[in-house]
């Protein structure tokens, strides 16, 4: 064998063209450059980046923590933080991403500086990250936190399948940053339609990473799905009835039956995409008997439905967010409960929207377009219960509350322009304009991205012991609602000129002034991130000043806020017996809150495991080894996995014994805290004062 | 919960209380997983049937199937739900470990040259030109049927980790749960075959 063929399959199909900076070496004008210069830039910063955690970790000596008390830990509360670590991290990067295409944009008229196929990459990584690797880990990292928490119980069903879960996805987002290093990226968009996508067209790696980090995550999701559903059946507390569970129980409950049901089509989509490109298989290409229809009424029942997987959480963030900070139980709650399930339902009748133009008959659009407007009737029940658990309260208007009332404005004006779309008619019109990314960024900003933020905001002291510094806090909400007016009203009056979606450059005058507002608008998000990165960077530094040990630092209603913060890893030394709604606000008024339990006993939790990382590891190596056509390194990673999952079955001791004695010190130690504390009444919630004990509303207030 | 709610299906019963009761989040795990894996194959079957036209010029299922082989393997198939059956029943009232090993190694036997006909079939057709690179209805095919093969084949190694911890740790309750998740998946695979040998062979061939 000589060398070279030894580096043919050593190598696969990797060579010097995936250097980011390759392209400009052998086309050096001031364009390739240009765009070469930023994308080695953005190759630096993650091997940088990745470097800088190397170092800090062996500096400080951390590398025995993260592995045994983060990485290999199959705690509900620590996984759901690494979820939200990943999230924050891809927020960051697809911000910047959106700021580029804005700003090329403002200078898009004749040119501008970036390349089409640049631009193209731009466009995909960004609605690829938001989607999989920004909203999906966010939104199930609360969950995880939060969800078993509120119904009484100590972990999920399946907590070694949780950490697989995060694994899959971390490895999806490792797969999207490890193509800024050794490109290209897809241009085909975060839909990936083909034939564009089918190795006709586009025979290089950069939809092939985009197949494998999609699946990765699509395969993660499904069993964090199976994973939420299970809990929510099986693991809640006695006395937690369906109906007494807070309502963001009920939002995740819709939301992982949407996981179960809708990420296999994805699933299946991508996998016979990949078949198509890797075995010359003719599921959606041109000739042959291939037929792409099929691809897109595959992805889109899982597209659709993800909307509201999406969604409805943060649904359920904003009702405990309005309770919460109204003073006041939810009004209308067996109408939200209604409102939610018949979103689920329904989330599946109306996926055909997505394509009212590509040939079906005017009939079927009628239905479809009938059944999309019909969502709109559930969401508006909510908007109302929103509202109505406000009337009265007495409302105080914290970091969580300003993206709430941010969102209950701009989701309904978003809501308006979905009901516009979902007449075929006008969809004929604005289809494939600017329109339709204004709208969709006008549900998934408000709706999804303030939900997790509101969220990030009200349980982040439950997770760390300590508030949220709230100054920057408060600059970044009002910068997110500011700049997300700036940066997508403008959209909608470029999309009824007619300008398309995805387009590098135009001729068209009459865009320029609306693509400049939109570009500062995007200036204004920057500063939103750069405001949260401020936020969380000084409540690091005040982390003392903000304590709030006793853990109820906003006079809380739902079972979370009846422990310590941070949460010990059995969340409850006596699992809670339930009576009603708003179980722990029942506790406050009864005087029942902080009871020592008549005896304690040992408690049984999951030991931790290593199978979580290895399967990152092994799941990240093979879509490399994919992507790249490194055969032996597939095998090679995959004959790990299934060696490491069987390894796994052989393992019998799969939990650990906490004493009864060390539960008794935790909390009587706790106990001893929360008798030394002085309460705070709730106007002073955002005071150093604020200890985590709430005083007693006055008598007769509005509950 | 003070009555909790028992999963669907054959369980363990009073007299392995402690695998009884682990089974139940186990088991409704995995009915959960597998009302997620069959929509995988609802929207494959539906995938074969919108392309059934789709042969580019190419062969069809009359010139590429063959009854017969499919009739072996469906009754190789269902006969190992049954023995499966059988070894589900010893696992509950059998305190003994042979006979239980006994019909899984006639599942496994029956599931394993399952496989081998179906491998010779995959060989045959693409011999006669049914290749997926063929045409789209190739495609749909390849896509569909092996999948099936692929969860057989899955299945078949799950059972021998099983037979293993049997042998090594004994029925615990880690082999008990396991073999009562088999046992469904074993029975889900039975019913996915049932509607490919309607639908691709019954159907190509009427």
């Amino acid at each position: 064998m000589t060398l070279t063929h030894f580096l043919d399959i050593a190598l696969g199909r990797l060579d010097w063209n995936a250097l980011p900076f390759w392209d400009a070496i052998q086309t050096p004008d001031t364009l390739h450059i240009v765009n070469a210069a930023i994308v080695t830039a953005a190759a630096s910063l993650v091997v940088l980046g990745a470097l800088a955690v190397v170092v800090l970790l062996t500096r400080h000596g951390k590398w025995k923590v993260l592995w045994s008390e983060w990485l290999t830990s199959v705690d509900h509360k620590r996984i759901g933080i690494m979820f939200i670590v990943i999230a924050l991290v891809m927020l960051a990067r697809a911000i910047i991403e959106a700021v580029f295409m804005r700003t090329q944009q403002a200078f898009g008229l004749d040119g501008g500086f970036l390349l089409a196929e640049h631009f193209g990459e731009f466009f995909t990584t960004h609605g690829t990250i938001m989607i999989f690797f920004m909203a999906m880990p966010f939104l199930t990292g609360v969950i995880n936190y939060v969800m078993p928490l509120q119904i009484g119980a100590r972990d999920l069903s399946f907590p070694v399948m949780n950490s697989v879960s995060l694994g899959l996805t971390a490895a999806g987002a490792a797969i999207v940053m490890v193509s800024l290093v050794l490109t290209p990226f897809s241009t085909g968009g975060w839909s990936g339609y083909p034939p564009f996508t089918e190795s006709s067209f586009n025979p290089g790696a950069g939809v092939d990473y985009w197949i494998w980090a999609v699946t990765l995550s699509s395969i993660g999701s499904t069993m964090t799905g199976i994973n939420f559903a299970v809990t929510i059946y099986k693991e809640r507390a006695p006395g937690m009835h369906l109906f007494r569970m807070p309502l963001f129980c009920w939002t995740a409950l819709c939301t992982s039956i949407l996981m179960i049901f809708a990420m296999p089509p994805l699933t299946v989509a991508t996998a016979l995409l990949a078949l198509d490109r890797y075995l010359d298989f003719h599921f959606f290409t041109q000739d042959l008997g291939g037929d792409m229809m099929n691809y897109v009424n595959m992805f889109w029942l899982f597209g659709h439905p993800e909307v509201y997987i999406l969604i409805l959480p943060a649904f359920g963030v904003f009702s405990e967010v309005f309770s919460t900070f109204s003073g006041k139980r939810l009004y209308g709650y067996t109408g939200l409960v209604i409102a939610t399930m018949v979103i689920a339902v329904l989330s599946f009748t109306v996926w055909l929207h997505h394509f009212f133009t590509m040939g079906q008959s005017p009939n079927v659009n009628v239905v479809f377009g009938i059944a999309t407007m019909l969502i709109g009737v559930p969401t508006g029940v909510k908007v109302y219960d929103w509202m109505l658990t406000m009337f009265r309260g007495r409302v105080r208007v914290t970091i969580p509350m300003v993206y709430a009332l941010g969102f209950i404005t701009l989701f309904v004006l978003g809501g308006l322009t979905g009901i516009l779309l979902a007449n075929p008619s006008i969809d004929y019109q604005v289809h494939n304009t600017l329109f339709l990314v204004a709208h969709f960024h006008n549900m998934l900003v408000p709706g999804l991205l303030f939900g997790m933020l509101a969220a990030y905001n009200m349980w982040f002291p439950k997770a760390f012991g300590f508030r949220l510094e709230e100054r920057w806090g408060y600059r970044a909400a009002y910068a997110w609602i500011v700049g997300f007016i700036l940066a997508f009203f403008p959209l909608y009056a470029l999309g009824l000129l007619g300008m398309p979606r995805r387009t590098v450059s135009f001729v068209e005058p009459a865009y320029l002034p609306w693509t400049i507002i939109a570009g500062f608008g995007a200036l204004v998000i920057l500063f939103a991130l750069f405001s949260l990165a401020m936020q969380l960077w000084l409540s690091l530094r005040q982390r003392h000043a903000n304590r709030v040990p006793v853990g109820d630092p906003w006079d809380g209603r739902s079972l979370e806020w009846a422990t310590p913060a941070p949460v010990p890893e059995y969340n409850f030394p006596v699992i809670p017996e339930v009576f009603s709604r708003d179980a722990f606000m029942r506790e406050k008024d009864l005087g029942q809150a902080y009871q020592r339990p008549a005896e304690y006993r040992d408690i049984t939790m999951p030991a931790n495991s290593a199978l979580g990382p290895i399967l990152t590891a092994t799941g990240f190596l093979m879509a490399f080894g994919l992507v790249w056509y490194l055969w032996w390194l597939v095998l090679l990673a995959g004959g790990v996995s299934i060696a490491a999952l069987i390894a796994r079955s052989f393992v019998r001791k799969t939990t650990r014994i906490i004493s009864a004695a060390e539960v008794r010190e935790t909390h009587e130690a706790w106990l001893r805290q929360v008798a030394e504390t002085r309460a705070v009444k709730r106007d002073q919630e955002r005071d150093t004062s604020n200890r985590g004990l709430p005083a007693a509303p006055v008598s007769g207030a509005v509950q | 919960m003070t009555t909790p709610s028992r999963h669907p299906g054959l369980n363990l019963g009073r007299a392995h209380p402690e695998a009884h009761h682990a089974c139940e989040g186990l088991v409704f795990g995995f009915w959960v997983f597998m009302m997620s894996d069959l929509i995988i194959f609802g929207l494959l079957f539906a995938n074969y049937v919108t392309q059934l036209d789709a042969l580019a010029g190419g062969p069809g299922p009359k010139d590429l199937f063959e009854m017969k082989s499919a009739f072996i393997e469906t009754m190789l198939l269902l006969t190992s739900s049954f023995t499966y059956g059988m070894a589900a029943y010893c696992l509950k009232y059998r305190n003994g470990r042979g006979a239980l090993l006994f019909w899984l190694v006639v599942t496994l036997a029956l599931g394993l040259s399952f496989i081998g006909f179906e491998l010779h079939d995959f060989r045959v057709t693409i011999d006669k030109g049914g290749a997926p690179s063929q045409s789209g209805f190739a495609s749909a095919f390849f896509g569909l049927v092996p999948l099936h093969g692929l969860h057989v084949a899955t299945a078949c190694l799950w059972m021998i980790v099983l037979i293993v911890q049997m042998l090594v740790y004994g029925l615990d309750t880690g082999v008990k749960t396991g073999l009562v998740r088999l046992g469904l998946l074993w029975h889900f695979l039975d019913i996915v075959w049932i509607g490919i040998f309607s639908l691709v062979y019954l159907g190509g061939l009427a």
